[in-house]
């Protein structure tokens, strides 16, 4: 099976957000691959070692995503493609991506492609559906479980915590969600032999695409913080008055209830 | 005038809130515009098109055929692009909804437009409309402009107000005949987990557990809790990965991110992955043993003490007075 895996490189989970000059502060941050992508990865892994074939790791971005490929390669994935759009694009939305990415399968024959189904970063979700559609294959977000058996696939769809049994069939892209699988560690050996893996670097000039092609069409004109949340106050006194309390201020003061 | 869709969605054969607040986020991109309602489902969908023209909808659009009784992307895309192309709208609106979120990128495509995600305010700034959205699950947010075609967004549930409901309004209510089909993806059943009654996103009231909660039996009391409020139950990741719950119920940077109007952290301790997820709810109580416990500092009001006696008081306290 030709397998692909769409990654994107995102701030760790553990990251504070600053600001300064309108712009997120991202020189001391550090990286991590979208959790969402890592069950991706560790799925396409899986479907290969069951039925054969090769992994595919994608991503659109600039040369720091090496790192982030060098992982999902250690994991055991086999190749990694790097769209390096630093010295082409200066602002792209979801448009751009999947425009980049539809002319980068285009003549890729995937059978399965996999992604996270959203980024924790700008968390629209809408790269994975929108490629899916420019190829003409048929994709399900939100995926908890997956079989394939020849060219038919059975998925668990999670929809708003409720199961969806969805059959459908192959070429196919799919996205993931929390409780798909148990993304593995890259093993010492795994690190090793993923340094020797291919990695190619292209740019959108070698997919036959101009600025122009991808030009965006929406535009973030501003980024700020949510208003700082003062501390509260803590109840004081016998628990039974801290309930009392808590209920008559939530009532009267909060004006919750 | 510019004219707006705004795609419905209905649950159980009623109409969801979200469906309300996307007319009322149309009227905020536009005042002026003719708002046109949509609609897909297997059954008589006359009733629920009065329904949106009572909370602001000057028409709606039906379209009813077999296919359409469960959503699928291919389905409602063949039923909405046939009303697309009729109508020829200068924007779109839809929930930001586990439909929303699978159909709207699917047409963004085919329209090869732009599409802004997950909206949670919108404002007027001369002639342009910007759209305010999480980034960072709520650590920041952004200001968002279309800058060519449509006008197309989805907006998160419970952030942008409904309009009253009116039933002295009026409006046409058409059905449209579409043929779907051709279709590749089939749901051949449909399991129902998700704790009953209130869905966490749109929840106005969520109760939700850490670790501290201890077991799978320890969240009963938060499902009391959650019943007398009329809330849901969520819960942290620690809770989820020590398996006294299912991850669809985990809130954070991963799992779901909420903004209730009451949020009751119970046995949570408040990393910064959970607190991305909830922070930005409008009252925030917590209840933890341990004083230093990072979640107080984001709470409105905090009891120190052990769970397992505040909350089956705290239930019996609430029942008087709601």
């Amino acid at each position: 099976m030709n397998i692909y895996v769409l990654l994107k490189r995102t701030f760790d989970t553990e990251e504070k957000i600053i600001i300064s000059d309108g712009q997120i502060e991202d020189e001391s941050a550090e990286y991590i691959i979208n959790p969402y992508d890592e069950y991706a990865v560790e799925e396409a892994i899986k479907q290969r070692d069951e039925h054969g074939g090769e992994v595919t790791v994608v991503t659109v971005g600039d040369e720091e995503a090496e790192k982030q490929l060098r992982t999902a390669l250690a994991m055991g994935a086999d190749k990694a493609v790097l769209i390096n759009t630093e010295d082409d694009l200066e602002d792209g939305d979801q448009f751009t991506t999947a425009k980049i990415l539809e002319a980068y399968f285009e003549d890729k024959e995937a059978d399965l492609i996999l992604a996270g189904n959203v980024a924790i970063d700008e968390a629209s979700g809408q790269v994975g559906p929108r490629l899916a559609e420019s190829l003409g294959i048929n994709y399900v977000t939100t995926i908890t479980a997956l079989e394939i058996d020849g060219e038919t696939a059975n998925i668990d769809k999670d929809v708003e915590g409720d199961v969806e049994k969805i059959e459908t069939n192959l070429p196919l892209l799919a996205t993931c969600q929390q409780g798909l699988n148990e993304p593995r560690y890259p093993s010492l050996p795994g690190i090793m032999k993923a340094k020797k893996k291919p990695l190619e670097e292209l740019e959108i000039d070698d997919l036959d695409l101009d600025e122009d092609d991808v030009e965006a069409k929406t535009e973030t004109t501003d980024v700020f913080l949510p208003p700082e949340k003062e501390a509260g106050r803590i109840l004081e006194g016998e628990i039974d008055d801290q309930v009392k309390e808590l209920v008559s201020l939530l009532k009267d003061e909060a004006k919750v209830l | 005038m510019s004219k707006l869709l705004v795609i419905g969605e209905a649950r159980e054969g009623e109409l969801r809130n979200v469906t309300f607040e996307a007319v009322a986020a149309a009227k905020k991109i536009d005042s002026e515009a003719e708002i046109v309602g949509v609609l897909c489902g297997s059954d008589d969908l006359s009733d629920s098109g009065q329904e949106f023209i009572y909370y602001g909808a000057d028409r709606v659009v039906t379209v009813k055929h077999d296919n359409l009784e469960t959503y699928t992307s291919e389905g409602y895309s063949q039923a909405v692009m046939a009303v697309i192309g009729d109508e020829s709208p200068d924007g779109i609106v839809m929930g930001h909804t586990a439909i929303g979120k699978d159909l709207t990128p699917k047409l963004a495509a085919k329209l090869e437009t732009g599409l802004i995600s997950d909206a949670t305010d919108i404002e007027n700034d001369g002639d342009q409309t910007v759209f305010i959205r999480p980034i960072y699950s709520g650590k920041a947010f952004e200001k968002k402009v279309i800058t060519s075609g449509l006008t197309f967004v989805t907006i998160r549930p419970n952030n942008i107000p409904s309009l009253e409901r009116d039933d002295s309004r009026s409006g046409e209510v058409t059905a449209k005949d579409v043929d779907i089909k051709d279709l590749q993806t089939v749901i051949k059943d449909v399991i129902r987990k998700a704790s009953e009654g209130v869905d966490l996103s749109e929840a106005n009231v969520i109760v939700a557990g850490g670790r501290g909660v201890k077991s799978a039996d320890g969240f009963k009391p938060l499902y009391e809790l959650a019943d007398v409020l009329g809330g849901a139950v969520g819960a942290s990741r620690g809770a989820c990965d020590a398996e006294y719950c299912d991850y669809s119920l985990q809130i954070g940077q991963t799992g779901k991110v909420v903004t209730p109007d009451l949020y009751i952290a119970v046995g949570i301790s408040g990393a910064i992955q959970h607190l991305a997820g909830m922070s930005n709810s409008k009252v925030i109580v917590a209840i933890n043993k341990d004083p230093e416990a990072n979640i107080f500092n984001v709470a409105d009001y905090g009891i120190v003490g052990d769970i397992f006696e505040v909350i089956p008081k705290l239930t019996d306290e609430l029942k008087q007075v709601v």
